[in-house]
This record gives structure tokens, sequence and C-alpha cells, in this order.
């Protein structure tokens, strides 16, 4: 397969297989785990459920002041790569063209020097998020494989992107497609690992709020 | 023309001034990226040079090829060098024509036997030897018979390095480059649609100088084809930057931004077009405000829209999107019910838990 | 002879799952805050005490029977099914070191409820036979006997008979059409029965109709302690029968933390069906009274005094606002410990912690974290509405010889009424 081949075929076909596939996928596991149900509560209610979820769905964002001073650096450094991400993803024109072929609409973005920078950032954040990952006792006990394997798929856009942007080690061609195609494998991936928190966290934070606001307490 | 004439002898001979030549040598040794030690180098190499045979094939082609040679806007050395290689046959230029025509390449052929410069413009159909002749000879014959004495294949504009046009979908002649053919020959590609007149006379100028250039993977002289468009390209900054014309005509469009959004190739086009530029450096297309088209890569014409940008998907993801989440409805409806059933049968499988189900028998 | 078997156990996690439960484990992303939250884990620093790592069997259940590639790995052999070692292995996770306080809960970025998974996990735990010995103890006195502790109705009649010479005062039992039905804990019982003396002097000047009831007295759930919801419900249904019985209009549920969780939130759907009664807690009863004017008190309490929230009362329970109120009423000098509030530090021994003995050394270690908090703001006394965080505090203020008493808020409350 030609360069040229490789581009398109990663632009094209592979493109549609990954976008169907993380599609399905995050949408069977919605099914999943709304098939499961929840009793209904027979105790009589002191707040509201659905205040609560939306209560908890929001305020989780922010941590509370003694989890920051303990987890400080879990929480700064997942902070800067999620912003990061968000960035970079969502604010880079080149980018923002995808998402208007894909959904019709469009939005302005950053200047891309500046999208460059944040992207430099974010491997950073992440590279420190990997050695406290290996480091701190907690979470060298909870990681497995998964984690790890998470990790890559996530930084290898970032890098393979700034390479693509700043046109360093590969030619044109390649750049562009090694980077599709690594997003294609982290879209791939997402329903199948913890990626998926990207979007069950909206149901957990709800199920968590709505549970505390049944007895009046916002979590 | 007299064949045996050096190149130095025959400039002399039109009043060509030696400063003038010394100026051409600098202007080619610049434009291949050499170092001024190689001006005197390609001097001496120039002036002794003896006008070799130059046997130009044309096939499936739309002689563009030929008129960007040929487009010199005044008496350029590009010209008088062109005049110093003893051009045995050409379609368009060559004054005989008919069977006189043939008759003179085919001596050119036995005469030079082996040290001739094949050039190649045009595709050539395999789908049917009939779908392109010449005098009756088909291309794929003509090019065969023609390779087999050359020295070295020059294939000149994108249809014979890569099959071009004619090589686009559905490609209904079974249009193929001349590498697709020729296995056994040192082929120089310089594509292009059409390439850049200097260019192509540098690269002839590069073969008499140094012989056979450093080719790059498509066989591509690197010295012309080592740089993309986007890495010479100087609306770069604004690209840098992210200031992009979103149509052709609005104001960033009249301020010379970018032309990433309508489609530029440039990230994955390889040519002198930026540096070079067209018509004795005048302009080019991105300087025109078009999109680079990437016409000197392989299938330019089918790598998905000239005004898609590269960042966006070449098919209609709407489709597949819907297709997914249809799928994983059905899917998860089918699975969850599974699970739920799971689900149910635990609980009516459930036990009750008394005080004297706590204990494990020891 | 016992019924305790691994497949029932197995079977027990597999009915526990639901949707919330599968939300939450999809969205783990290992980060370890839920470690940070936990006293267990910040009072020794041991991974293993990291919250989310104490529901790995119900995670190891949910992948293998409610995901598609869990259920498809495990039939193939490609992942290790639960094992009873695997249960064996987590006794000491799921219960010696969890109170199900529910900080942890409060902390998870993605928005986990993990105590409400522990509490799960305890279902399969005890049907399997792996729940610990001091609370199979506690069950099986509790279904048979009616109190955990073992207190029969000659001991709580005896300390009634206590209060009503102490405190000149009538203790109505078993009167039927009584507004109220309080429930008391046999750690109340035994230890603080003063708390008997004060509802009776509260309520007799605040003018309510209230009784006990001789037939159900227990607040204490031995069954949401150990996680067996079948055993719970029996001790839940012989409170629904006597407070139908007696027709009252409410049940109270005295200060102890997980008989308030027990009977208000976990009650109806044990027994299945909602109640034909409210169910309060003491301290909503007297925060209705001060607000209705009530309750006269005098000479407010000098003292520095700070507040403990019991977790089920407070953050599981939602009762937070009320304390506050009411010691602002006989305090002069309430000062907030830091994090006080929804977010406040378990004491280290709910849940049946302080019912395991094999628990004992780490309890009380978890007591250098309520430690840090009074040693920010050195209070004079501790007040609580939980007895078992009383007695824990008062162990844990003993070995670290802090004298520092720990106070009652409806004793104290009662200690400044203006009687008659």
């Amino acid at each position: 397969m030609t360069e040229a081949e490789f581009l398109l075929w990663v632009r094209g076909p592979a493109f549609n297989a990954a976008l169907f596939i993380m599609l399905a996928g995050i949408v069977v596991r919605f099914v999943e785990i709304l098939f499961l149900g929840r009793k209904t509560n027979l105790a009589q209610a002191r707040g509201s459920e659905v205040a609560g979820g939306f209560y908890t769905t929001w305020r989780r964002m922010i941590p509370d002041a003694d989890s920051f001073i303990r987890s400080g650096f879990t929480i700064i450094a997942g902070y800067v790569f999620h912003i990061g991400l968000f960035v970079v993803i969502f604010l880079f024109v080149p980018h923002i063209l995808v998402f208007e072929r894909a959904l019709g609409v469009s939005w302005g973005g950053l200047p891309s020097n500046i999208v460059d920078a944040t992207t430099v950032v974010t491997i950073v954040a992440l590279v420190a998020v990997l050695l406290h990952r290996i480091k701190d006792p907690v979470l060298r006990m909870l990681s497995n494989a998964s984690d790890y394997l998470v990790w890559l798929v996530t930084i290898l856009p970032l890098i393979t992107g700034w390479m693509a942007f700043n046109r360093v080690g590969l030619s044109g061609p390649m750049l562009i497609g090694i980077h599709i195609l690594s997003v294609e494998l982290l879209m791939i991936l997402f329903p199948f690992t913890k990626l998926s928190h990207a979007f069950t966290l909206f149901l957990a934070r709800w199920y968590n709020g709505a549970i505390a606001g049944y007895k009046g307490v916002r979590s | 023309m007299k064949k045996d004439q050096t190149l130095g002898e025959t400039l002399r001979r039109q009043g060509v001034s030696r400063r003038s030549f010394l100026k051409f040598c600098a202007t080619t040794a610049s434009l291949m990226a050499l170092p001024p030690s190689m001006i005197p180098v390609i001097a001496a190499t120039l002036e002794k040079a003896r006008r070799p045979s130059v046997i130009w094939l044309s096939f499936q082609e739309c002689t563009g090829c030929t008129e960007s040679i040929t487009r010199s806007s005044s008496a350029s050395i590009e010209d008088l060098i062109f005049n110093a290689i003893s051009l045995d046959y050409h379609h368009t230029l060559q004054a005989a024509s008919g069977s006189a025509a043939e008759q003179a390449r085919e001596t050119a052929m036995q005469e030079n036997h082996g040290k001739y410069i094949l050039v190649v413009d045009g595709s050539i159909p395999a789908a049917n030897n009939g779908y392109s002749t010449i005098a009756g000879i088909s291309n794929f014959d003509m090019l065969k018979e023609a390779a087999e004495g050359a020295a070295a294949i020059v294939a000149v504009g994108s249809c014979s390095s890569f099959g071009g046009i004619p090589h686009a979908n559905p490609n209904p002649t079974g249009a193929v480059s001349v590498s697709d053919l020729i296995k056994d020959k040192p082929i120089v590609n310089v594509p292009g649609c059409p390439p850049i007149p200097a260019v192509i006379t540098g690269v002839l100028v590069q073969f008499l100088t140094f012989g056979l250039p450093d080719l790059d993977h498509l066989g591509r002289p690197k010295a012309f084809y080592g740089q993309s468009i986007h890495d010479r390209c100087y609306r770069r900054p604004f690209y840098d930057k992210g200031l992009f014309a979103d149509t052709f005509d609005d104001e960033g469009a009249r301020k010379g931004w970018c032309l990433y959004k309508l489609g530029c190739k440039g990230p994955t086009t390889y040519n002198a077009c930026a540096t070079e530029k067209w018509n004795d450096g005048t302009s080019f297309p991105i300087q025109s405000g078009h999109p680079c088209l990437g016409c000197s890569e392989p299938d330019f014409w089918d790598a998905g829209s000239f005004y898609r940008s590269l960042s966006t998907p070449t098919e209609n993801i709407g489709k597949a999107a819907v297709y997914g989440i249809g799928a994983g409805l059905l899917a998860g409806a089918v699975v969850g019910s599974v699970q739920r059933a799971r689900k149910q049968s635990a609980v009516k499988a459930h036990q009750r838990v008394t005080i004297d189900d706590l204990d494990k028998e020891s | 002879m016992s019924g305790a078997s691994f497949e029932r156990g197995y079977n027990a996690l597999k009915e526990q799952i639901d949707a919330p439960v599968a939300a939450f484990l999809s969205s783990c992303v290992h980060c370890g805050m839920c470690a940070e939250a936990c006293l267990f884990f910040t009072e020794t620093r041991d991974p293993k005490y990291t919250p989310i790592h104490k529901v790995a069997p119900l995670h190891k259940v949910w992948k293998q029977e409610y995901t598609f590639w869990g259920k498809l790995g495990k039939a193939l052999g490609l992942s290790k099914p639960l094992t009873d070692q695997d249960l064996t292995d987590w006794e000491t996770l799921v219960y010696d070191s969890c109170t199900m306080c529910g900080r942890c809960s409060m902390v998870c970025p993605v928005g986990n409820d993990i105590a409400y998974m522990i509490r799960k996990t305890r279902e399969g735990m005890a049907a399997a036979g792996h729940a610990p010995e001091g609370l199979i103890g506690a069950a099986r006195r509790s279904v048979t006997i009616g109190s955990p502790m073992g207190v029969k109705l000659p001991a709580l009649q005896a300390q009634i008979r206590h209060m009503e010479k102490e405190f000149d005062i009538k203790i109505p039992v078993d009167v039927e059409g009584a507004d109220y039905l309080c429930m008391l804990s046999s750690m109340e019982i035994m230890n603080f029965p003063e708390y008997i003396g004060s509802i009776a002097r509260i309520f007799k000047q605040a003018g309510v109709s209230w009784t006990l009831s001789s037939e159900a007295f227990e607040a204490t759930n031995s069954g949401i302690q150990i996680g067996v919801s079948d055993i719970a419900a029996v001790l839940v249904q012989r409170i629904v029968d006597a407070a139908e019985k007696l027709k009252v209009k409410a049940v109270i549920s005295p200060e102890c933390g997980h008989a308030y969780m027990a009977i208000r939130w976990e009650g109806p759907n044990l027994v299945g069906k909602q109640f034909g009664f409210k169910v309060v807690h003491i301290l909503e009863v007297l925060d209705e009274l001060r607000a209705e004017g009530k309750l006269k008190v005098r000479d407010k309490e000098t003292q520095k005094l700070t507040y403990h929230d019991p977790c089920q009362i407070a953050r599981r329970g939602g009762v937070l606002e009320q304390p506050r109120n009411l010691l602002n009423m006989v305090a002069e000098n309430f000062v907030e410990m830091p994090g006080a509030g929804k977010m406040n530090w378990c004491c280290g021994a709910g849940g049946g912690v302080s019912s395991n003995e094999r628990a004992d050394e780490l309890r009380l270690k978890t007591f250098a974290r309520k430690k840090a908090q009074l040693d920010a703001i050195n209070p004079d006394a501790v007040v609580s509405a939980c007895s078992n965080c009383r007695i824990h505090l008062e162990e844990g203020l003993e070995e670290y010889h802090m004298d520092i008493p720990l106070l009652s808020l409806t004793e104290t409350i009662a200690e400044h009424l203006i009687e008659k």
C-alpha cells in the first residue's frame, strides 16, 4: 500500500469503521447499564432525585477542599490533561472541520499555535500522570494492563498530532495518516475500556446525586 | 545544429556570454540546493557536454508537459539548453511528420543505442493496446522498443510518472505509468500536471551534469521534490496561527490566509511550486488564491476531492454514525435483555438467608 | 448444618447488581481519590484499604455476568471466575475496614457511590458464609433475643424504672394512639440509659405524646451491618408490627447511626411496602419542637463544644442542620471541627466494625483521624447523636489520654430544660 493509499484508507473506510464501532459500543454500554434497572424506592422521600441528580452531575466537577489537599496532584494533573484534550480536540480548526462534516455544525477555534502549545502541556501532564500511576502505592495496586493501554492510546494522538502540525519525523501523507490512525485506535477502544467513563460518568454522577437527593443530601 | 558540437560551443555561437552562462549554472545550482562550489563543476560539465540524443515519446497525454517546457517567456537560457540537446523525436516540436518522423526516430535509436535519453509524457493504456497508437504502433510496443536502447528514461508529467488523469477512476483505458511497465532501466519521474518548466530542464541539467539524481520513494528527484508545498508555502504563518479562508472570496481569502479549509493539498504534496513558482517565478496556485491540487502526487484526482480538507473524512460519516447508533441500540437491546433476564433468574433463585445460614460448615 | 454456600453468595451478588452499580463500575478510572477520603487508608497508608478495591468481588461478577465482553471472556476461559478464596481474602476489606460511612462516595470524581456497593457486596459475602463472627453472633441474638447485645425486656424495664425514679417522670409503654413510637438502641439501654430519661423530660415539657413498645424496642439492625436484607427485614418488620399495632403517627429512630439508615431509608424497601407511618430521627423531632418554640431552655453551656456528625444520620441520612440548630440553642461556645457537616470524618466504628473483634486494632488506629480534627480546635467536650460513635470515641480519647467527654445531644438539651 502506498502512502497516498494509506492516507485515503484512514480517511475513508477505516474512519467509518472506527466511528461505527465507537458509537455502537457506547450505545451498547449505555443500554446494558440501563436495562439492569433500579428498584423503586418505597421510603418516603425527603428531597428530589432529579434535583439531586443534576446537582451532583455538575458539582462533582469541583473537588472538596480536603480532597484537593490530599489528592492535589491527581486533581491538577487530571484537569490539565482533560482540559488540554478538550482544547486540542474541539478547538483546533482542522478538527472542527471533522465535526462539521459529521454534525453539520461548526464553531470557532483557537489560534493553532496556542493549540500546539496546549498539546505540549497535555503531553507533559500525561507523562506526569503515568509516572504518578507507577510510583504511587494506591495507583500501583489499582492499575492493570488496561490502564496502561488506555494511557498509550490517549497520548499517541497527541504525539502524532504534534508531529503532524510541526512536520516532524515522517512524510506529509504519513504524518497525517498515522495521526488519524492513532485516533481511530482510540475511538475503537473507547467503549471497551475505562475511557467509557467520558459518557457513563454522567449516569454514575446522576445516580449518586439521585440517591443522596432522595435523602435530602447534596452529594 | 550539428550533433557533435559541445554545448559550450553552441552557446558561444548563439552569442551567450560566459557571464550569462555562469549565471545560469549558479541559478541551477541554487535550485538544486547545491553549494556555490558546485557552480564551476556544473559549468565545466555543461561546457563539455555533447548534445545527447533525446527521444521524446508522447502517449496518452494532453501535451501540457510540452507546453510547459516550451513556456519560456523570453529567449531564455532554458531554450538554448534545450537546443543543445539533440531532440531527435518530438511530436509537437519536430518539423517532420508521418513516416519521415518515424524514420528519424528509428535512426536515432539505432545510432545512439544504449546512450540516448528517453523522455516520455502521457500514460500507456494497458487495457487495450489499440487505445493509443502512433503510426499504427501501440504505445506499449513503442515504449518497450525505445526503452530497450535507452540509457535512462525521464517520465515527464504525472501521466507517465503515475498514470495521471487517464488513470483516474474508473480508468477506462487501463492507463499505467512508465515504471509500471519498464523494470530494467533507471527511471526518473518528473511529475506535475504539468511540471514546472525549470524543473523539467533542471532535471535534465542535473542528469547531464551528475548522472542519475537522488530519487525519493516515488522515483522523483529529491532536489526538486524533496520539500512539500506546505513546508515552503509563504502562507504557512497563517496556517500556524489558524487563520483560514472559508470561501474563495471572503475576508480571509482576500487577506491571503491559508487555504487549508478549501482543500489545499500542500501538506501532502511534494514539488517546487512554492519556491520556484510558475511563469518565471510569477506565482503559483496558492498565491493566486486556489488550493494546491497535489498534482505531482499519484492519484491526485482520486485523493478525496480537491475542495475537501485533508483532516476530514472522505466518506459520508453521517451514515456510519447513524448505523452505529442503530446497531448499538439493537445489539444493546438484545444484550441488555439477556442480561436483565440473567439478573431476574438470579432474583428468582434467591434463597432466604436466616441466622442459620451465616456460618460455613467448618 | 448451615445453608451458607459460595453458590448462594455468588447468586446474591448477581441479584444485587443494578443500573447504578453498572454505571459506577463502568466509570471508575482508577484515580485513587477514594483512598484519600477513607480513614482506614489515611491512618494506615495501606493501599488495600482503597474503597473501590474493597468491592472487587462485586466488580468481577458485574464484569463476567453483565457485560458482553466480560461474559465472553469468562466463557472462553480468558478471565478467572470469582472463587470462594476471593471472598475469604476480601473479608477484612469488606467488613473490618469499612463502616459504609460514604465519604468515598462524596469524593469520587466520576460519581461512584462506593458505600452503596459495599452494602451490596456484603449480601454476597454473608450468604457465602464470609461474615465476621462478631456480626454473625449479633445477628443471631437480634433475631432470637431481640437485641444484638442480648438485652431483654426485663433489662429495659429496669432501666425504665431507674429513669422514672431519677427524674420523677412517667415513661409510657405500649400506649395505643400515641403520636410517636420511640425506638432505642441496646447501646443506649445498657450504657446511656439517660437517653430514655432525656426524651421523657423533653416530651413532657413539649407536650408530645409518645410511647415505647415492649414488643419492639430495638432500633439497632444487625441485618444491615452484616449485610443480609432478609434478616434486616425481619428486624424492621417487628418495628412495623409494633407501630401498626399501637397506631402511631411516626416512629422515632434514636441516637444510633445505622438504626436510622435501617428504618428510615432501607426499611420500606426491605419489607416491600411503604409504611403507613412516618419515620423521623430524634434530632428532627427536637428541631421541630425548637422551631415551634416548645423547648424552653436556660443557662447555656459555656464550655467549648463541638459536634461529631454520625455518618448514617448526617451524610447518608440527611440530618445535617438540625443538630446545629439545637446546639446553638443550648451552647454559647459551639465550634465546628474542620470538615464538619456532610464531609465529616467517620468515627471508625459504625457499620458493624465495633461488633467485630478482629477489627479492634484497626479501628483504634483510625481514631487518629478524629483526633486530628479535635486537636485543631481543642474542644472541652464533643457532642454527638450516636451511641456507637460515643463509645468508640471515648475509647480512643482514653487511649490518647485526652480528657474530653462525649456528650449526647439529646441529653444535653434535656439538661438545660426549664422544668416545672
